[in-house]
């Protein structure tokens, strides 16, 4: 009785076997594909997509209701030509370096400082300096308005000692401003006050990225410098800064990235008419006007793409320069 | 001399915490002053008794606690989609060897670069073409699957678990996304966590595109709901200070009890570069 059967199939097991061992075999090749794949499709949906269109919409008139019609480069030429456009840009750019070289010199400083064996609690001002930018930007800036305030304003305040000061009054006069100072009410104060902003919020970051930077630096280069009888400063200039490079590349390269897309303070601060002779209106800030103010979405995404190619424009500039510094 | 210089050194590192967490103070101390006390000269600098006052205005003008929950409610859901499938693509970089593989990484990498804004337009024209304009969705579904977050998980997982790991649960006769649940998924937890953190804070922070695409009070979140205060004529600061403090909250009190894992998390992709 059992005879037939087992002649009729003669080995089940290593067959199962096989098969189980081909679909192990396929099903491990094809799992890191599976795994990957959510984001590839999630970012030709998401993120692909959208950039495509975009690039399309340039070329088009369109105000989201009506029929898009072709209007070839107009957008382009338009924006090329429009003062405000230009202006936006130089305001964007201004803002950002009032802001940008402060951020990282302090950030810089400040790292240096809390990563030497002086200071003890290093993590209490990391922690600290670092709050700013995990909050909301729309939060802070709300408070910040109170604080650039003319006539009620902490910083005015802060500054009422110095007016007894002689060389205060002198430098008031000599930035032909007077106190109290209209932070956000005078053309010319606008940008420094939203760079202060700024600062204030993003000096913790920079400081956070310089301080992994130093703490991955090799303690005994130190030492043997010192044996060598190098001084502090040169310790910092010689050593620390030199094997800070890359870091510094990465930070600069983010802090152009962000600083061309300046959009919440601004917005915040003055609205979307940019403040007094628009002194503050960033191109982003312009680009929200245009696109969802005046619904005008071909030059909305003909700025995005303008802003684009500078934005890679002066990340390519800036590894230039390092390339450059790093060879000298 | 070093006893000068560590004066000198505290000084400033003070002094900088100082100007840091004034404006964190100053804006608790503003949410419970009137209005006619925030506009006073010179500046109020310790609290007041208007806290309720505040409140009370603050819900008059816009229901705040529905603007938190909408703000909790899309940073949750933003944050368990990306760990989810960050987690996963970041198992699949790190675990196996494929073809195209590189080019798969270097291109989810570059990704990384393209600045938000080029997409920001379209985004919304296609949330409107979906039907999306106006609903909590808008704002976490297209974040799902971020470069940064599988960069990041995949650096710890690398580092984290061994392969042979890996073939011992096959051996047992795991499926390969049984491993990525049961073997992979328990061991990454600090890498998720700051991950999480991470995803949750610039969820929460987002201005933008809620801006954007949130049309109703109901559907705002904190940033739209406060900037919409701002707007309004006689604008109660009083209230809007209790707003900001109220949203800044839950944030600042996370971030003080995580903030190693935070900053690290934040900062590990400069690190590994």
């Amino acid at each position: 009785m059992s005879q037939p059967q087992a002649s009729a199939n003669p080995s089940p097991q290593p067959r199962q076997n096989r098969i189980a061992y081909q679909y192990d075999k396929w099903q491990r090749k094809l799992a890191p594909y599976m795994f990957i794949s959510p984001f590839y499709l999630f970012f030709a949906i998401f993120g692909l997509f959208p950039i495509i269109f975009s690039l399309y919409l340039s070329f088009h008139r369109w105000d989201a209701i009506g029929p898009m019609v072709f209007v070839g480069l107009e957008n382009y030429s338009f924006l090329v030509t429009d003062d405000w456009f230009w202006m936006s840009l130089r305001n964007t750019v201004v803002i950002g370096l009032m802001t940008g070289v402060p951020q990282h010199v302090l950030g810089l400083v400040l790292a240096y400082m809390i990563n030497s064996k002086l200071v003890k609690f290093p993590n209490f001002f990391r922690t600290s300096y670092f709050m700013p930018y995990i909050t909301s930007t729309v939060a802070l800036t709300l408070v910040f308005s109170i604080i650039f305030g003319t006539r009620y304003g902490a910083l005015n305040y802060l500054l009422e000692p110095l007016q007894n000061v002689g060389g205060f009054q002198w430098l008031l006069t000599q930035l032909n401003l007077e106190y109290p100072i209209e932070w956000l009410g005078r053309a010319h104060t606008i940008r420094p006050s939203l760079a202060m902003l700024m600062t204030w919020r993003w000096v913790g970051w920079n400081m956070v990225l310089y301080l992994a930077g130093l703490q991955a630096i090799p303690g005994d280069l130190y030492e043997a410098a010192k044996v060598d009888g190098a001084s502090n400063f040169q310790l910092f200039a010689k050593i620390s800064v030199p094997l800070l490079r890359p870091m510094m590349l990465f930070a600069f390269t983010m802090t152009i990235i962000g600083q061309m897309q300046t959009f919440d303070e601004p917005m915040i601060l003055l609205g979307t008419g940019g403040g007094v002779n628009q002194a503050g209106m960033t191109t982003v800030l312009y680009l929200y006007r245009t696109s969802f103010e005046w619904m005008d979405f071909g030059t909305g995404a003909a700025m995005s793409y303008l802003l684009f190619l500078i934005i890679i424009a002066f990340s390519l500039l800036n590894f230039k320069l390092f390339r450059r510094g790093e060879r000298d | 001399m070093t006893r000068v210089a560590k004066i000198l050194l505290y000084a400033v590192l003070v002094t900088g915490v100082v100007i840091t967490v004034f404006p964190f103070f100053w804006m608790f101390v503003l949410a419970t002053l009137s209005r006619r006390e925030i506009f006073a000269y010179p500046p109020n600098l310790w609290f007041g008794s208007y806290l309720t006052e505040n409140y009370e205005n603050l819900m008059n003008f816009v229901p705040f606690l529905r603007n938190m929950w909408n703000s909790l409610y899309i940073a949750a859901m933003a944050t368990v989609t990306t760990l989810f499938f960050c987690s996963l693509g970041a198992y699949g970089f790190a675990m196996y060897d494929f073809k195209g593989k590189e080019f798969l990484f270097a291109f989810m990498i570059g990704t990384i670069m393209i600045p938000p804004i080029l997409g920001t337009i379209p985004w919304f024209i296609m949330m409107r073409f979906f039907g999306w304009v106006d609903q909590a969705r808008a704002l976490w579904v297209p974040g799902m699957a971020s470069a940064f977050g599988i960069f990041l998980l995949r650096q710890y997982i690398e580092s984290a678990i061994p392969r042979a790991l890996q073939d011992a649960a096959r051996i047992d006769g795991c499926s390969e996304i049984r491993i990525y649940w049961q073997v992979v998924l328990p061991l990454v937890g600090p890498g998720l966590g700051a991950l999480g953190m991470v995803t949750f804070i610039g969820s929460w922070n987002n201005f933008l595109g809620a801006l954007i695409i949130l049309r109703s009070r109901v559907t705002y979140t904190i940033p739209v709901a406060l900037s919409s205060l701002q707007g309004m004529i006689s604008t109660d600061y009083g209230a809007v200070m209790i707003g900001t403090a109220l949203g800044t909250l839950p944030i600042l009190i996370a971030f003080l009890m995580a903030s190693n894992q935070i900053i690290s998390g934040l900062t590990a992709g400069a690190l590994k570069e």
